[in-house]
């Protein structure tokens, strides 16, 4: 099972991201399951949304407290205890930011989070490639592609198919060209796991 | 067809297709999404009803209680504060026996205000004299929807339909809608055989004298034993048209042999079913998961507990000062005197949104397996939080004063 956690900000699309990668999943015929954790927050309020992806169906309903995977839609929440609060050390974080890779590992150990050579943290500027094709500074659609083409864990395709289910026209075709640049802004496949045993080959 | 939908909007979609000619709701979290759904299906032109925008749950509750009285079928949902503001409504409706579905997107009650999920608001109105069934994923949520009507119709008792809310309400999962043509074919037109009718006029909710009081009452009771099998009966019928079974009232999971039963009721089936799946006891673990809390299956309890040793009944809710939870207080007296009846545990857990965990059935095989766990405490409490308040000194001050 892939479990996915996602913090942002009220108004950022935190919980549309969450369904949208929950859609994306269940289009590619694995079982999907997204909720948020508030849901009755303010814009700007810090909130979060989990999604879990699986083979097979399963039926719990609690909250993930181990991500796999961190998407962070709101760098202010990077430093947080809260947001890095059980992520698993092989797994991977997606932030949208401005700031570099190097200046935000180096602000994560100034924080006194310990950051190996090996994590896995990826930063996509998302905010403002929303804003240049959407005219929005809404950053989740290009997250969740980004995300999808750093795991492989869905092909981009039904993340588009998921697209489709839910707009049509001018917003549809904005929505499909955030994909394209998500998927563009990070390596293809760079967090596929090598190892046979590692989750994402043996779950999805 | 199987799709991935959020459950507030899978039960709205649910609901239209049961085609209620009136909705009346007023807004509240996490019932929202909900009505906000039925609405749009109504404003697009995809369900053909009256709407009824309404200042306050006392009208909704007062609205569909008119509409189903004038023979149409009726639907309105609420939670939390919304269903005690219904509570006066909710007793009329029930004792004058008229059918209709209300969704409870279960809800704390204030104070102290939370918006988050426990059973509290249903629990509540425990004796309004509604029938209550409780679901455990939106699958379920969507069929008890269906089945709702059905049974609220036949037997003339109005159905809480108990979701949890956020938990189940917020939750985007795959879900298996029955097609219009098969809810047509398991929920026929509604009539109402004692219909408000001017050509043919009757009296309804006149003053009852002491003469009369005691009877309408007991009637009503009996109702509630003739609908055990208007249950049953439903769940088969809709086995028979999509194959899938809800439990009737009460369901079992997991191996005849075990020694302990953990008894449940909502959501948390699924995250202890999960939790169950890969545990190493799992052979000696049975989950008993209570869908009908009204009418209550004290018969399908005491055939359910056989062999156990140990039962732990989970409450999310909480009658303040009494000895046990709500849920336990009921399973302790539907087994007093049984022969060889288990050890009662009765924990309450996951007040007010706090997150029921995997760990949860660790946690409480632990407390089953201790002889010292009192026979009712809050199992997943953090004593420390409380501390200072439990060893306030306000009483002993008091006392001294004296």
């Amino acid at each position: 099972m892939v479990e996915i956690r996602i913090h942002g900000r009220g108004g950022q699309g935190i919980v549309s991201a969450a369904y949208l990668l929950a859609l994306a999943a269940f289009e590619s015929g694995l079982y999907a399951q997204a909720f948020p954790s508030f849901g009755a927050e303010r814009r700007g309020a810090p909130i979060s949304a989990f999604v879990r992806i699986n083979k097979i169906p399963f039926a719990r309903h609690c909250q993930i407290l181990s991500p796999d995977y961190l998407i962070i839609l709101d760098d202010s929440l990077l430093f947080l205890r809260e947001t890095l609060l059980g992520v698993d050390a092989s797994g991977g974080i997606l932030a949208n930011s401005r700031k570099s890779l190097p200046e935000i590992k180096n602000q994560l150990s100034k924080r006194g989070f310990s950051i190996r050579e090996d994590h896995r943290i990826a930063i996509v500027g998302a905010t403002e490639i929303s804003l240049a094709h959407l005219g929005k500074p809404i950053p989740n659609t290009v997250l969740v592609s980004a995300f999808i083409s750093l795991t492989g864990i869905i092909s981009g395709a039904c993340l588009e198919k998921a697209l489709a289910r839910r707009f049509a026209g001018e917003v549809l075709e904005a929505n499909l060209s955030l994909v394209r640049e998500g998927a563009r802004q990070v390596e293809e496949n760079a967090w596929v796991d090598q190892a046979s045993d590692t989750r994402s080959q043996t779950y999805a | 067809m199987l799709e991935a939908i959020e459950g507030s909007q899978a039960i709205a979609r649910a609901v239209a297709m049961c085609r209620p000619q009136v909705v009346a709701a007023y807004p509240i979290t996490p019932q929202t999404h909900i009505v906000e759904g039925l609405s749009r299906l109504i404003a697009n032109g995809t369900l053909s009803a009256q709407y009824i925008s309404v200042e306050s749950e006392f009208s909704a509750a007062s609205v569909v209680m008119g509409a189903s009285a004038a023979g149409s079928r009726s639907y309105t949902a609420s939670a939390s504060q919304g269903i005690l503001l219904m509570t006066e409504v909710l007793y009329n409706i029930a004792g004058l026996r008229i059918p209709t579905v209300l969704t409870v997107a279960n809800r704390a009650v204030s104070a102290p205000l939370s918006i988050w999920n426990d059973h509290q608001d249903s629990m509540s109105v425990r004796d309004a004299g509604w029938i209550q069934l409780y679901c455990a994923n939106n699958q379920e949520a969507v069929d008890t929807t269906i089945q709702a009507f059905f049974i609220s119709e036949k037997t003339e008792i109005p159905v809480m339909v108990c979701v949890d809310g956020y938990t189940l309400t917020h939750t985007l999962e795959p879900v298996d809608i029955p097609s219009q043509e098969e809810i047509d074919a398991f929920l026929p037109p509604f009539h109402f055989r004692r219909t408000l009718d001017p050509q043919n006029p009757i009296t309804v909710g006149t003053l009852v004298s002491p003469d009369f009081f005691t009877e309408a009452r007991a009637v009503n009771h009996q109702a509630f034993k003739k609908a055990i099998k208007t249950i049953h009966e439903t769940d088969d019928l809709f086995f028979q048209l999509t194959g899938r079974r809800l439990g009737a009232l009460l369901s079992v999971t997991g191996d005849s042999t075990a020694k302990t039963g953990i008894l449940l009721m909502g959501s948390v089936f699924g995250t202890l079913s999960d939790a169950l799946f890969s545990h190493e006891e799992k052979d000696e673990i049975r989950l008993l998961k209570l869908r009908s809390f009204r009418p209550f299956p004290k018969e399908d309890l005491q055939e359910a507990v056989r062999g156990l040793k140990t039962l732990i009944v989970l409450d999310r809710s909480l009658s303040t000062g009494s000895d046990g939870g709500i849920v336990g207080m009921e399973v302790r007296s539907a087994l007093f005197g049984q022969k060889n009846a288990p050890r009662i545990i009765n924990a309450v857990v996951g007040l007010g949104g706090r997150d029921l965990p995997l760990s949860l059935l660790s946690r409480l095989l632990d407390l089953s397996k201790n002889p010292d766990t009192p026979e009712f405490l809050f199992a997943d409490i953090e004593p420390s939080r409380i501390l200072e308040e439990v060893s306030s000194p306000v009483n002993t001050v008091h006392s001294e004063e004296k």
